[in-house]
């Protein structure tokens, strides 16, 4: 679908802010595309860009000829001749400018109003959501991508089923018997690993823990090694490196099926501008690296890189130059594979609900939906519990 | 206590006693080495021998009694000096220029780092454990960090606050807490005014100081706020003020009840909820019990709790000599955290550091960074304290500090480019609230380095001193002494006692207390 078409035609949808406007702003040739699994298994990886704190959306992708937009946020709204400019009613905040290559070759799609009914403004409990996949009211162990690996296991001879780089919240990956790795950099990680043994896992469950924990240690030792040296250049800070830490762990034969990667800061109560400019200049020059690495690796098409956060921010900016907890965001899927385009639809501002936040148009767990059924081929119904439709930003 | 003990024994009432109620009698009987280990080791950070042994003679009741008898309200380290300037807050004006501002910056991190050296030496310096350990709780049940509130005289008041009331009222505490100038920059209080509120305390003081998530709505969160407008930070004396002028004096409705509320109407209406009682004392039994509160057990322990108008000493009591806490099966079933880790290690092998900062710095590498919880609800703890990354920089801590002497790799490197953490909350990168992190994390990474050459740990020297008759017996007593439950992978008995040590401290088990 032409993209200037598909937003037009999205804009002049209603937003019902319910699962009946998810499906209907697809439009029904999307639909159709995305319905029938085509993944094919965990050779193909997925890379977790976590936005922790929750960032604002609404300064992300900005509805910059929405005057509802710049009455709400008089101090902090991004100036419309500072927005990248992606179509006639909506552009990037300037910090993900380098973005613009990856659009303009439709590799860059945006998911907008992404949520869940009964959103909860709490950080902890909302990720928690986000990560376990699990309904407002529902409390689950185990993360989505836990249960996607006990329902169908990546290969014994992988090095790990994921590595989590520079957090210790495995998140997604926490629980069950997943085969997680944190670690800061690989060659500490291997030098340090000798110090690991294996036993077998038994005890209460705290040493159970350490023993399994120890010996996903030995297993990914095994299997990882520091030698690849990449032409990419990475940008300096803490997320370049977690970034070019995530193309070492991807240069390696031997799989590893999800690598999360994690920037904080984005709990912007006050003097908002400042800070999301920076990290947003971060999370571009990552992505734009990140892409170059793949790239280098030939394995750009077999990855699909999505940010996520726990929620966006209020649209009405408070008194401190800064916004509070909000709920429908915006997500980023990019990958030599994704239907570059806009998916859902942008927030409307002038329906808030009665706490001033926005009705949300994707549900989030239709983007792994997406991951589940149409990059891994992974059976979505039994992973998260019901069918939900996969948004379609993946190319068959 | 041991004449009581031996009159126990001898009077035939108090036998009798003990045939028909054994609790009574084993109430009244020394504990024992076991039962002394497991209460010092989970109410302080790792015992030595000759307190164990002190304690092993003590009935439990009398034990936990003289814990909470002998608890501190201020530190017995010196601060670090820049703590006792008092006087204005002089954070740079609006119009600083960026070499002011970062000058500014660079002097509080210095401090920051001081601060941290100093809470250590505390740690092992202190004849109350328990107090420290209740501080650190404390701290990271009022979470406020350095990388917000970057001015380190706040986080010090903050400490000092949070020790003063460790196991004083919980009420008193928590009215304390949220005026403390630090929290007030931290969850944004200084910024709630009338008309324009900022939630972000109001939500969090209920989600995580007192009734916890799903004791509240989100319009308690919004009616609360307006009664936390006002509340502000008096810039020429950095402490609490409250600003009438920004106060909504407006009737507001929380949690059912309404009026004319301020913030500490609030605060008292959430310590009216028998949901917050019942909040801190299972967080105290996940502390200090097992990962698992028994919901029976500590609606009881709750009660007495709130009746006794929140008294700290009264909710520990009950944890302490509840029945799960001495429990066998509960032995070794919480992991340490950094801090208890690295502290502890040094107190058992008695290895006193000339400087406390490399070893704040190494519990940072391993996930506990001081003065920096990684947000609001402070660090997971519990399993999560072990991952990959976290379990190698504790195998390796150990290995380095039982040969200090020897040359080998930097503790802790900053590969390039890959610096060691993208999260500034997990890694050592977060002792920096500011940029050029990686000059300075170098530095840091010498000076752990230097600080683990700096101590000296002689191996014979120190199992030779354990009790015991044979080579064997010394080892069964270090073992004892270190190990919460039998090793995984016994040493081989006979190697070199360097060898013994070491391959003790790297058994799974010793990451369990």
């Amino acid at each position: 679908m032409n993209r200037r078409r598909f937003l037009r035609s999205a804009a002049a949808l209603p937003l019902t802010g319910a699962i009946g406007g998810t499906l209907a702003v697809f439009g029904s040739a999307q639909v159709a595309l995305g319905a029938a699994p085509t993944g094919t298994g965990y050779n193909r990886v997925l890379v977790l860009v976590e936005l922790k704190g929750g960032n604002d959306g609404l300064n992300t992708v900005v509805p910059y000829t929405d005057p509802a937009y710049y009455s709400l946020r008089p101090k902090i709204a991004i100036k419309r001749d500072d927005v990248v400019q992606l179509s006639d009613r909506l552009g990037l905040h300037p910090s993900l400018a380098p973005l613009l290559p990856l659009w303009r070759e439709s590799e860059l799609a945006i998911l907008q109003g992404v949520g869940y009914p009964e959103p909860n403004l709490s950080h902890f409990r909302s990720i928690e959501i986000w990560d376990t996949a699990s309904k407002s009211a529902e409390y689950l162990q185990d993360g989505w991508l836990t249960r996607a690996f006990s329902a169908r296991p990546a290969p014994r001879g992988f090095a790990a089923d994921g590595v989590i780089i520079g957090s210790g919240d495995l998140g997604p990956l926490a629980g069950g018997g997943t085969r997680a790795i944190a670690l800061a950099n690989t060659e500490q990680f291997l030098r340090r690993a000798k110090l690991a043994q294996p036993t077998p896992i038994a005890g209460n469950p705290a040493l159970a823990h350490v023993l399994k924990v120890e010996s996903d240690i030995v297993q990914a030792a095994a299997h990882l090694d520091a030698r690849y040296k990449f032409r990419t250049a990475f940008p300096p800070g803490n997320f370049g490196s977690a970034i070019h830490t995530a193309a070492q762990v991807l240069a390696n034969p031997s799989g590893v099926a999800v690598v999360r990667v994690t920037l904080t800061g984005f709990d912007t109560h006050s003097n908002q501008a400042g800070t999301q400019a920076r990290l947003l200049k971060e999370v571009a020059g990552g992505l734009v690296a990140l892409k170059a690495a793949l790239v280098e690796l030939d394995k750009w098409n077999d990855a699909v890189v999505l940010t996520y956060a726990e929620f966006g921010r209020r649209p009405k900016e408070n008194i401190s130059g800064g916004t509070d907890h909000g709920t429908a965001n915006v997500q980023f899927a990019l990958g030599g594979r994704v239907a570059g385009a806009m998916y859902g639809a942008p927030t409307d501002l002038s329906r808030l609900s009665g706490d001033g936040n926005p009705a949300y148009a994707l549900d989030f767990r239709g983007a792994y939906a997406a991951i589940l059924d149409n990059w891994w081929g992974v059976d979505s119904r039994a992973v998260l519990g019901e069918k939900f439709t996969a948004i379609p930003f993946l190319k068959s | 206590m041991a004449a009581r003990t031996f009159l126990l024994a001898r009077m035939p009432a108090l036998a009798a006693l003990c045939t028909s109620a054994t609790l009574a009698c084993a109430a009244a009987a020394p504990m024992g080495y076991d039962d002394a280990r497991h209460l010092l080791a989970r109410t302080g950070f790792g015992p030595t021998e000759a307190e164990v042994r002190e304690f092993a003679a003590l009935p439990r009741a009398d034990a936990v009694a003289r814990l909470l008898r002998d608890v501190r309200t201020t530190a017995v380290t010196a601060p670090p000096a820049f703590t006792s300037v008092a006087g204005p807050l002089r954070p740079p004006p609006r119009d600083a220029s960026d070499a002011e501002r970062k000058a500014f910056l660079q002097e509080q991190i210095r401090h920051g780092l001081a601060l941290r050296a100093w809470w250590l030496q505390e740690m092992l310096a202190t004849p109350s454990p328990l107090t420290e350990r209740m501080t650190l709780f404390w701290h990271n049940h009022f979470v406020s960090s350095q990388q917000k509130v970057r001015i380190a005289r706040l986080m010090y008041g903050q400490n000092a606050l949070l020790r003063a009331h460790a196991l004083g009222n919980f009420g008193t505490l928590l009215h304390a807490a949220a005026k403390d100038p630090a929290m007030l920059v931290y969850l944004d209080s200084a910024q709630n005014r009338r008309g324009q509120p900022n939630e972000n305390f109001a939500r969090e003081v209920m989600e995580l100081f007192t009734a916890g998530e799903g004791n509240y709505t989100e319009t308690d969160i919004k009616e609360a706020a307006r009664a936390f407008t006002g509340w502000s930070i008096n810039r020429e004396t950095g402490e609490y003020l409250f600003r009438p002028g920004a106060h909504d004096y407006g009737n507001k409705t929380v949690l059912g009840q309404s009026g004319r509320f301020d913030g500490d109407a609030v605060l008292d209406i959430l310590l009216a909820q028998p949901a917050t009682a019942e909040f801190i004392t299972a967080k105290l039994w996940r502390e200090f019990v097992s990962p698992d509160p028994n919901p029976r057990e500590v609606k009881r322990i709750a009660q007495a709790f709130r009746s006794s108008n929140y008294d700290i000493r009264i909710a520990l009591r009950g944890v302490l000599l509840s029945d799960a806490f001495w429990a066998r099966e509960n032995r070794g079933t919480l992991v340490k955290s950094p801090i208890e880790f690295v502290v502890g290690t040094l107190r058992q092998l008695e290895i006193p550091p000339p400087n406390g900062l490399p070893f704040a710095v190494l519990a940072a590498g391993m996930g506990q960074n001081l003065f920096s919880p990684p947000n609001v609800k402070g660090w997971p703890g519990g399993n999560a304290w072990i991952d990959a990354n976290t379990l190698l920089a504790r195998k390796q801590f150990v290995d380095r500090l039982a040969r200090a002497d020897e040359e080998l790799q930097p503790m802790i490197t900053v590969a390039a480019p890959a610096s060691p953490s993208v999260e500034p909350n997990r890694a050592p990168t977060p002792l920096f609230v500011a940029d050029d992190q990686k000059a300075r994390f170098q530095r840091l990474a010498r000076e752990a380095d230097r600080g683990l050459r700096s101590v000296n740990f002689d191996a014979a020297t120190w199992l030779a001193a354990r009790k015991g008759a044979t080579p064997a017996d010394k080892e069964r007593a270090a073992q004892a002494l270190l190990l919460a439950l039998p090793p995984q992978a016994p040493p081989r008995s006979g190697d070199d006692a360097l060898t013994f040590i070491r391959a003790t401290m790297q058994d799974p088990v010793y990451q369990l207390k």
